[in-house]
C-alpha cells in the first residue's frame, strides 16, 4: 500500500514537472523542473529495486550533467518574447517527436504480454554486482564503443572551443618554484633623496 | 485493515524517533563547531576568541542563533522570489538527508543501504544546486559571480573526489558504508592507500568551499559570494548547512579511510570503548584538521586551484585506480567474491 502511494507520488510529480519543463517562461525554471523529473524518476527506480541505476541517475545526469546544462542556460542572453515567437514555427517538430513517443508507448501497452518481464530478483547477488558481472563480459565491446563515442565528442568539442590568445601571462608552476631568493629580490641600502637607477 | 494501519504507523513513529535522534545532536554539534571555529583559530592567532557568553563562552551560538532569528528577511526586489526562498532550504536539506546512511556502530544505522556510498557521492553532488540556485535567484552580479565559481569547484574535485572512492571500494569489494568500515579491521585504509587519503582530504576541502578553497565567499573580491543577498534565518540556514556538510565530509572520510567506528587497534582498553564514541573523536580530529586549515593557509587563486583539480589530482588519482586493480589482481587480493560463480 505504502509502495503504490510513494509509485502515485513520484509518478505524478515526473509528470507534473515535465508539463512544467516545457510550458514555464523562464528557461532556468525549466531547467530546474528537468532537474526534479530526474529525482523522481530516480525515485520510481528506488520502487522497482534497481538501487544503482536510481543512485547512477542522480549523479550522472542531476549532479553532472544538469548543472552544465543550467550553467549554459543561466549564462545565455535569452529574450523572452523571441523565445515565445519561435512557438508556432516549431510546434510541428515538437508534435510530430511527442506522437512518435505516444505511438510507441501504446505500442507497449498493448503489447504489454508479449514483452519481457522485470527482471527476476535474485536475493543472493546485489543489483549493482548483476550490472557488473553482464556489463564488463558479455557488453564489453558495446560499453568501451559508448566510452569511445563519448570520448571523440569530449575532444570535438575542446577542438571547437579552443582557440590560442596572444599576449596572455600564463603561471609555469615549475619555473615559479625553481626561482630562487637570490634571483628575485635584491637589497639594496638607499641614501635618503638619493632613489637608485633600475638595470 | 485496522491492525495494518496502527503497525504502519507504529513503524513510522519509530523511524521519526530515530531521524530525531540522528538530527538534534547533529545540529547541537553544528552549533558547537561555529564556537570551535572561532576558539581553535582564536588560540591559534594568538587571541582569546568569543568566551564571553557562559562559562568559556558555551552559549555563544545561542546567543548568535537568537540574534539571527530576531532580524529582518528581507527580499531583494529583483530577486526571483521562489528560488530565492527554496535555494538555503535545499542545502541545509540536503546537508541532513546524508546522515540517513551512515553508521554510528555495528548495525546503528537509520537505514542501512546496498549502494550507501553511491547516496553520500549523490547527495553530496546536489549541493551545488543550492548554490547555482541562491546565486541566480539573487539577481546580484557578487551572488551569481560567486556561485559559478562554487559551482565549478565543486563539479571539478567531484571528479577526484570519485575515483578515491573507486579506490576503496576495489579493496573492499562492496557499496554497503558497514562492508567498508568491517573490512578495515586489520588495517586502516588510510595507511596503505595515504595518497589517497590526502587527496581525498584536500577534495572535501574544496567540496565544502573551506580555506583554502573558499573562493566562492573570497571576501576581498565578492563581498561574501552566493549568499551576499541573504539575511536573517535564510542566512542562518545556508550557514548552518555549510557546517553540516563539513561535519558530514568528516564522516565520509573516518568512513572510507579511518576505520569508522573500529577502536585503533583491537586491544583491551581500546575496545572497551563503544563504537559511536571512536566515530565521533575521529569525526572530531578531521574537523580539527579543517579548522587548522583555515588558521594557516592562504587562499588559492582560482586558476590555481582549477589546475590543482584537472591538471594534478585527476590524473594522479586515475593511476592510482590503475595500481590498485593492478595490485590486487596480480597478487590475487580482491575481496571476496561471494555469489560470483
Amino acid at each position: 500500500m505504502i509502495e503504490s502511494l510513494f509509485f502515485y507520488l513520484f509518478a505524478s510529480i515526473t509528470c507534473l514537472s515535465g508539463l512544467m519543463v516545457i510550458s514555464s517562461r523562464n528557461p532556468v525554471h525549466s531547467v530546474l523542473f528537468l532537474i526534479l523529473a530526474f529525482f523522481n524518476a530516480a525515485g520510481l527506480f528506488v520502487l522497482l529495486g534497481a538501487e544503482f541505476l536510481a543512485m547512477l541517475l542522480v549523479v550522472v545526469y542531476v549532479g553532472a550533467v544538469a548543472v552544465l546544462f543550467l550553467f549554459v542556460v543561466m549564462m545565455l542572453d535569452i529574450n523572452y518574447a523571441e523565445l515565445r515567437d519561435g512557438f508556432q514555427r516549431y510546434l510541428p517538430l515538437g508534435l510530430g517527436v511527442g506522437g512518435l513517443l505516444l505511438i510507441e508507448i501504446l505500442f507497449v501497452f498493448f503489447n504489454s504480454e508479449n514483452m519481457p518481464q522485470t527482471a527476476p530478483v535474485l536475493n543472493e547477488v546485489s543489483n549493482t554486482r548483476a550490472l557488473g558481472l553482464v556489463l564488463y563480459t558479455d557488453y564489453i565491446y558495446l560499453f568501451q564503443l559508448a566510452g569511445l563515442i563519448l570520448l571523440v565528442a569530449m575532444i570535438g568539442a575542446i577542438t571547437l572551443t579552443l582557440r590560442k590568445r596572444e599576449n596572455v601571462r600564463r603561471q609555469s608552476i615549475s619555473k615559479q618554484n625553481e626561482r630562487s631568493r637570490e634571483e628575485s629580490i635584491e637589497i639594496v641600502s638607499v641614501t635618503s633623496g638619493s632613489g637608485i637607477r633600475s638595470k | 485493515m485496522g491492525e495494518l494501519n496502527l503497525t504502519y504507523l507504529i513503524e513510522l513513529g519509530w523511524i521519526i524517533l530515530q531521524v530525531f535522534i540522528v538530527i538534534v545532536p547533529l545540529l547541537i554539534g553544528v552549533a558547537y563547531l561555529t564556537l570551535a571555529e572561532r576558539r581553535v583559530i582564536g588560540f591559534m592567532q594568538l587571541r582569546k576568541g568569543p568566551n564571553v557568553v557562559g562559562p568559556f563562552g558555551l552559549l555563544q551560538p545561542f546567543a548568535d542563533a537568537l540574534k539571527l532569528l530576531s532580524k529582518e528577511t528581507i527580499l531583494p526586489a529583483g530577486a526571483d522570489k521562489v528560488t530565492f526562498v527554496i535555494a538555503p532550504m535545499l542545502t541545509f536539506v540536503l546537508a541532513l538527508v546524508a546522515w540517513a546512511v551512515i553508521p554510528f556502530g555495528e548495525s546503528l544505522v537509520i537505514a542501512d543501504i546496498n549502494v550507501g556510498i553511491l547516496y553520500l557521492f549523490a547527495v553530496s553532488s546536489l549541493g551545488v544546486y543550492g548554490i547555482i540556485m541562491a546565486g541566480w535567484a539573487s539577481n546580484s552580479k557578487y551572488a551569481f559571480l560567486g556561485a559559478l565559481r562554487s559551482a565549478a569547484q565543486m563539479v571539478s574535485y567531484e571528479v577526484s573526489m570519485g575515483l578515491v572512492i573507486i579506490t576503496v571500494l576495489l579493496c573492499v569489494g562492496s557499496l554497503n558504508l558497514s562492508d567498508i568500515i568491517e573490512a578495515q579491521k586489520t588495517v586502516w585504509f588510510a595507511i596503505p592507500l595515504f595518497p589517497m587519503f590526502v587527496i581525498f582530504f584536500i577534495s572535501t576541502l574544496a567540496e565544502t568551499n573551506r580555506a583554502p578553497f573558499d573562493l566562492p565567499e573570497g571576501e576581498s573580491e565578492l563581498v561574501a559570494g552566493y549568499f551576499v543577498e541573504y539575511s536573517s534565518m535564510s542566512f542562518a540556514l545556508f550557514f548552518l548547512g555549510e557546517y553540516a556538510n563539513m561535519i558530514l565530509m568528516s564522516a565520509m572520510t573516518t568512513i572510507l579511510f579511518l576505520g569508522g567506528w573500529l577502536p585503533p587497534l583491537d586491544i583491551f582498553p581500546l575496545n572497551a570503548i563503544p563504537g559511536p564514541i571512536w566515530f565521533i573523536l575521529k569525526i572530531c580530529m578531521v574537523l580539527f584538521v579543517f579548522l587548522w586549515m583555515r588558521a594557516t593557509t592562504p587562499r588559492y587563486r582560482y586558476d590555481q586551484l582549477m589546475r590543482l583539480g584537472w591538471k594534478v589530482f585527476l590524473p594522479f588519482s586515475l593511476l592510482w585506480v590503475v595500481l590498485t586493480a593492478g595490485f590486487l589482481v596480480s597478487f590475487d587480493m580482491l575481496p571476496a567474491t561471494a555469489g560470483l560463480n
